[in-house]
């Protein structure tokens, strides 16, 4: 690859050829202010507040498309670009409605932050602001023209990566606004609640999230979107141990900059309530809730006592690898079986997203079907992820059940079984007649790793705290395995996949540590195992 | 029916055929030495073109004033890709009706410049942007390309040399800003009429993302002449760094406002009080624009000895642009003039750089305001400061365009501004 090295503010970088002056400088830390340019999306250089001064250029130049030159002396901060800065946040200014109070970008706002760092204290006009007032873009956005910067990002993002324009901008000059071509503006594009994340500023907003909370009061989660097998790297956004919203982590092998609305909008159910919250056992009407010592220590009992008889499992394609591998490892401990099944939803079609087509919002409607075949499950089941139980319902050894909701299944299920361990969110009329019912923790509520469909490991983090006593699947399940195998429980999720990648080939040699914030990918065979 | 107001002075090489009808046939421009240029050119080859209209030295008669052999020759040598001549005639600069009268009166004057201009570029296809007001002339054009195709001088075969040139015209939808080349260019292609960024310019992506040279039509409507007559034979007239002949726009407060195509360099005062027949009414000068609205404002006194010609104008303090001169009288309200002009400016914005679309309405609003008399003194300062911000600092020049208006109006009619805040005195408004 062919470098250059040129000196921004002093300091001397080397970058490849073909990088911009902005990108350049974001690598030594300098963040040039900018609006129109987004990493994922062409430049038009039209918001004209990233200029900076190139010696030997007659006038500023943009850095979003200035590309970096060998012997170049750039400065981000001279007398002239801080000059021109704050004339042009001053022009931001002249329309825009001051209304940061009510308004959900508010802390977050790239407008607020760029004039507090290097704006005016005191704007010149005195004339009356143009209005035009609040505008429903149809799907879950929003639009507030007055607060618009007109970067014009969102109609880049629906013609060049959603390749469905149905944004465009309308007259001209100050009277320019964003609007939708038809009717239906963004209704039914699969992809348009990015807009919502590309604004740099409070125009475009999600109904969803509208006046649901402060920026500066939610906490930011590393986690991996769980609505299908794609994976899509995303934050949680929480707040009073409730997810408020999930937003896009950018990984260029995965997602890019986006996530589709499907994902984006299916988090309600991490703060549903009715969940499994403390660990309870017995039979019929005699169930009875408890504490984890005595509820462990009697299934210990009853497993050591039922040791050798045949065990079958039940896993999720929503379980941890470490939760599946822990389940695997008990069923091995009680009586010898290493393989299990799963059921899973998967829809009629995938959704490609056009101008970024590694993200797929993929047909398996989970996010660890691969992990959990990569493991040895075996899917059973319809497409909505019923049916295929028939044996398991009428085993007669030991069913231990991870995850699946069973909701499709009839308050006899499990009935034969010597042992029945449930282990789940919630409460069902088959989860119920187990002998024990262990309420475990959701992926917001626990540390783990998912394998996506391009066989990519990646690990998510805990973003809230567990409800009741739910606990970890990986860690009770591991409780036991290790109670029985005479070894110890494992002290943390890291831990668990340590002890897992060391049994299971495809994973060797990887470990949290290794998979970081963006995961790795396995070896093709060993994906597809 | 005669052309009006025609004047000794004039020295008409583009305006010969100005006010006859019959110059608008092919057989009728033929006989005024038509199809010439081309012919020679044909003979000659495509850099020997590019040499003689270098050697007359001519440049672009859009405003920017660039030298059009020089434009030609950065075009690839080799066409790998289409390449594309577009014709701007989009004329629109507040002032300027030149290029109107070119394309009503002469159509094969530019049909011929078209051939002369994508013979020399090694373009096989030109696109003509017409304005959409100008309803007229794009009738005359149309008809006469029609003839022109008819007659083997446009298309797959011109003038039997075996060279393919099209001409398609495209009328635009009346923007002022699709007259900026990147902009047209936009407009072209259907999208918004939006300027792009430079680089990449015309000559390396163009229209159609195709390497294309873009040239006012009174620029290509002088090229037949200049290949008919040599180089050398251009620079009779005018002077060393602006050669030739030029279409005057006059308009304003004069007797005998019009076109007049008179030698580069020709006295700005001579324009006024002999071609144009001096102010009207006999009132004093108090201004001039002399190059269309988007140039400086000149003082009376600053007009007195200026030559109009690229250097002339710009050692006077503004800029030749498109020779368009607006001249006003002593009871020219200078403020009021200047806030319709910033009206104008405000509202042809396309909107994409913040300091265009924001400055530019911003500004109108403060000078409605001085003219409503509810200005201040501190509101010069702001409008000079925001004006500051507007200049180099977008995409394409329209907001330079009203930065210098404002900035020189406010530097020269200062007493202007504060009679209206100080007093509500509006000085020499009639």
């Amino acid at each position: 690859m062919r470098t250059v090295t040129l000196t921004i503010d002093s300091a001397e970088v080397t970058v490849p050829k073909g990088t911009s002056l902005l990108q350049a400088a974001e690598g030594l830390g300098i963040e040039v202010p900018h609006y129109c340019y987004h990493p994922g999306l062409t430049a038009p250089a039209q918001c004209r507040i990233c200029l900076v001064e190139v010696e030997g250029a007659p006038k500023l130049q943009p850095s979003c498309v200035t590309m970096a030159e060998d012997g170049q002396v750039v400065r981000t901060d001279s007398d002239a670009a801080l000059r021109m800065r704050k004339g042009v946040l001053e022009f931001y200014l002249v329309n825009h409605p001051l209304d940061c109070p009510i308004c959900d970008m508010s802390g977050e706002c790239m407008l607020q932050d760029y004039v507090f760092d290097e704006g005016r204290e005191k704007g010149r006009s005195r004339e009356p602001k143009r209005v035009f007032g609040r505008d429903d873009f149809g799907g879950d956005v929003l639009y507030y023209g007055d607060r618009c910067v007109m970067c014009t990002r969102c109609v880049r993002f629906m013609d060049e990566v959603a390749r469905d324009s149905r944004l465009t901008v309308v007259e001209r000059g100050s009277r320019a606004v964003i609007d939708t071509f038809f009717e239906e503006g963004l209704e039914g594009s699969p992809f348009a609640g990015n807009v919502v994340d590309i604004c740099p500023v409070g125009a475009l907003v999600s109904k969803d999230f509208l006046h649901k909370a402060r920026a500066w009061d939610l906490d930011h989660t590393p986690s991996v979107c769980t609505s299908c097998s794609q994976g899509c790297n995303i934050e949680l956004h929480t707040r009073d141990n409730l997810v408020q919203r999930l937003k896009p982590r950018a990984n260029h092998e995965v997602n890019g900059h986006w996530m589709c609305d499907y994902g984006r909008a299916n988090y309600e159910w991490y703060n549903r309530a009715g969940r499994l919250e403390e660990p309870s056992s017995g039979r019929g009407g005699k169930r009875r809730g408890g504490d984890w010592k005595s509820a462990l220590e009697h299934l210990f009992v009853r497993l050591v006592e039922l040791a050798g008889t045949e065990v079958r499992v039940v896993g999720s394609p929503s379980a941890s690898v470490e939760a599946l591998g822990a389940l695997l490892a008990l069923a091995e401990a009680a009586g010898g079986a290493a393989s299990g099944v799963f059921r899973s939803r998967r829809a009629e079609s995938e959704d490609p997203m056009p101008g970024f087509p590694l993200l797929v919002r993929r047909r398996d409607l989970a996010a660890n079907v691969d992990g959990a075949r990569l493991l040895g499950f075996e899917r059973v089941g319809d497409d909505e992820a019923a049916g295929g139980l028939e044996e398991v319902a009428a085993h007669d050894g030991i069913v231990v059940v991870l995850g699946d909701e069973l909701a499709d299944q009839s308050a006899d299920f499990g009935g034969e079984a010597a042992l029945y361990v449930y282990m789940g969110h919630f409460d069902s009329p088959a989860a119920g007649n187990a002998d024990f019912v262990l309420p475990i923790t959701t992926a917001a509520e626990e540390e783990g790793t998912f394998v996506n469909a391009q066989g990519r490991v990646q690990r998510y983090w805990q973003g809230l705290q567990p409800l009741g006593a739910a606990r970890p699947a990986w860690l009770v399940l591991g409780a036991l395995a290790g109670a029985l195998m005479g070894g110890g429980t494992p002290a943390s999720a890291a831990k668990a996949f340590a002890a897992l990648a060391a049994a299971h080939a495809p994973l060797e040699g990887l470990s949290h540590e290794a998979l970081g914030e963006l995961g790795v990918a396995l070896a093709a065979e060993a994906a597809h195992g | 029916m005669a052309y009006p107001y025609l004047h000794e002075s004039e020295t008409r090489v583009l305006s010969e055929g100005f006010g006859s009808p019959e110059a608008r046939t092919v057989a009728g421009w033929r006989a005024l030495g038509g199809y010439q240029g081309i012919a020679r050119a044909l003979e000659i080859g495509r850099e020997a073109t590019i040499e003689e209209v270098k050697a007359s030295g001519l440049r672009g008669r859009g405003g920017a004033g660039f030298p059009t052999g020089l434009k030609w020759s950065f075009m690839p040598k080799e066409a790998r890709r289409p390449h594309y001549l577009l014709c701007n005639a989009d004329e629109s600069e507040p002032g300027t009706f030149k290029d109107r009268e070119i394309i009503r009166w002469t159509p094969h004057q530019l049909i011929e410049g078209c051939l002369v201009g994508s013979y020399a570029i090694g373009a096989s296809h030109c696109y003509i942007y017409l304005r959409g007001e100008f309803f007229e002339s794009t009738q005359v054009l149309a008809r006469a390309l029609e003839e022109a195709y008819g007659e083997g001088l446009v298309g797959s075969d011109v003038m039997g040399s075996g060279v393919e040139i099209d001409i398609t015209l495209h009328v635009g939808a009346g923007a002022y800003i699709c007259g900026e080349e990147t902009g047209l260019m936009s407009s072209l292609e259907g999208r918004r009429g939006e300027p792009r960024i430079k680089p990449p310019f015309p000559a390396a992506v163009g229209a159609f993302g195709m390497p294309s040279t873009i040239n006012n039509v009174e620029t290509l409507a002088a090229t037949p002449h200049i290949l008919r007559h040599g180089g050398e034979w251009y620079r009779q007239w005018g002077t060393e760094k602006s050669p030739g002949t030029k279409l005057f726009c006059v308009s304003g407060h004069v007797r005998r406002p019009g076109n007049y195509e008179l030698p580069l360099g020709f006295p700005m005062m001579e324009l006024i009080e002999d071609v144009c027949g001096g102010l009207s009414g006999g009132r004093a000068l108090k201004a001039v624009i002399p190059g269309g609205s988007s140039v400086p404002i000149m003082s009376a006194e600053e007009c007195m000895e200026c030559d109009l010609c690229y250097e002339g104008v710009e050692a006077a303090g503004s800029m030749l642009g498109c020779a368009s001169v607006i001249v006003m009288d002593e009871t020219t309200d200078i403020v009021k003039q200047v806030r319709r002009m910033a009206y104008f400016y405000a509202h042809e914005s396309c909107g994409q750089c913040t300091p265009c679309r924001e400055g530019t309405a911003w500004a109108t609003r403060i000078l409605q305001r001085i003219e409503d008399g509810r200005g201040t003194e501190d509101d010069l300062e702001t409008l000079v400061e925001i004006s500051e911000q507007m200049t180099g600092t977008t995409i394409c020049v329209l907001s330079d365009s009203l930065a210098m208006p404002i900035i020189s109006s406010i530097e020269k009619f200062r007493d202007d501004y504060l009679a209206l805040i100080r007093t509500g005195e509006r000085l020499g408004a009639a």
